[in-house]
């Protein structure tokens, strides 16, 4: 599945279409330490956090993730969209908890 | 690349806004050059994790980065407090970072392991009150 396959699903809020919609989505990934994420975070990965701050961009783009989803209906500040739109990364919302809104994206995966 | 490429970036104390500016310039120049996936994405988390370090305890600092066709060097240099146990330091979960920082997802004690283990070779010369140099290398052959 792509990220576009994924945003064309209409499950999550759009925040950020990015550059990258052609690339597919490897598994999703949960971490909400971006120190964790920096040195985990698979490439390609749909990263699914609660830290909605420029640092997560920052991390996101380093690790190249191929999108990330913020759970529990946390909503990034203008500052952080900025640097998504700068950085050309897409940035989903959910309302779910982590664990639901990666079993989402778990399920279209292995759909 | 037939020659040495040297990049120097200042970075500022208490800057969260613009911490990771350097490691992304560095990994889009490298990529840029056509180093290998693999070889960038250690440089990049290695260095970010030196710069998050800069900004949260050292007052921040400089960073050189020689790009040879034999290894990425990178050296990281600080007038910060320096670190009183490096061994301890150098322990996964390990933290001395204050709450502030903890708020904004850091501070899990993985910076100075991330960096040992991103990194080829890497060492650090530490003075109390002085300041530290981090000296990293990833090899590209």
């Amino acid at each position: 599945m792509t990220v576009r396959e994924l945003l064309e699903k209409n499950i999550f809020k759009l925040v950020n279409e990015g550059e990258n919609t052609g690339r597919e989505i490897s598994v999703p990934y949960c971490c909400d330490l971006l120190s964790i994420a920096m040195g985990k975070a698979p490439s390609g990965a749909a990263w699914v956090t609660v830290m909605a701050n420029i640092n997560t961009l920052a991390v996101a783009a380093l690790t190249e993730v191929a999108c990330i989803i913020l759970a529990e209906g946390v909503l990034p500040d203008e500052q952080t969209v900025n640097k998504a739109k700068e950085q050309g990364i897409t940035l989903l919302a959910a309302e779910e908890p982590v664990f639901e809104t990666s079993l989402q994206v778990y399920n279209l995966l292995n759909a | 690349m037939s020659q040495q490429i040297e990049l120097k970036y200042n970075i500022s104390a208490d800057d969260f806004t613009r911490a990771g500016e350097a490691s992304s310039d560095v990994k889009s120049k490298l990529k840029q050059m056509g180093v290998s996936p693999e070889s960038v994405r250690k440089v990049a988390i290695a260095m970010y994790e030196g710069e998050i370090n800069m900004v949260i305890h050292a007052h921040g600092g400089e960073i050189k980065v020689t790009i040879s066709p034999e290894e990425i060097l990178m050296v990281l240099k600080d007038k910060g407090p320096g670190i009183p146990d490096i061994d301890l330091a150098m322990q996964a979960g390990y933290s001395t970072a204050p709450d502030k920082v903890r708020s904004l997802g850091f501070g899990a004690g993985m910076g100075l392991p991330n960096m040992k283990k991103y990194s080829d070779e890497m060492n650090i010369e530490t003075e109390l009150g002085i300041g530290t140099t981090v000296t990293m290398s990833v090899k590209l052959q």
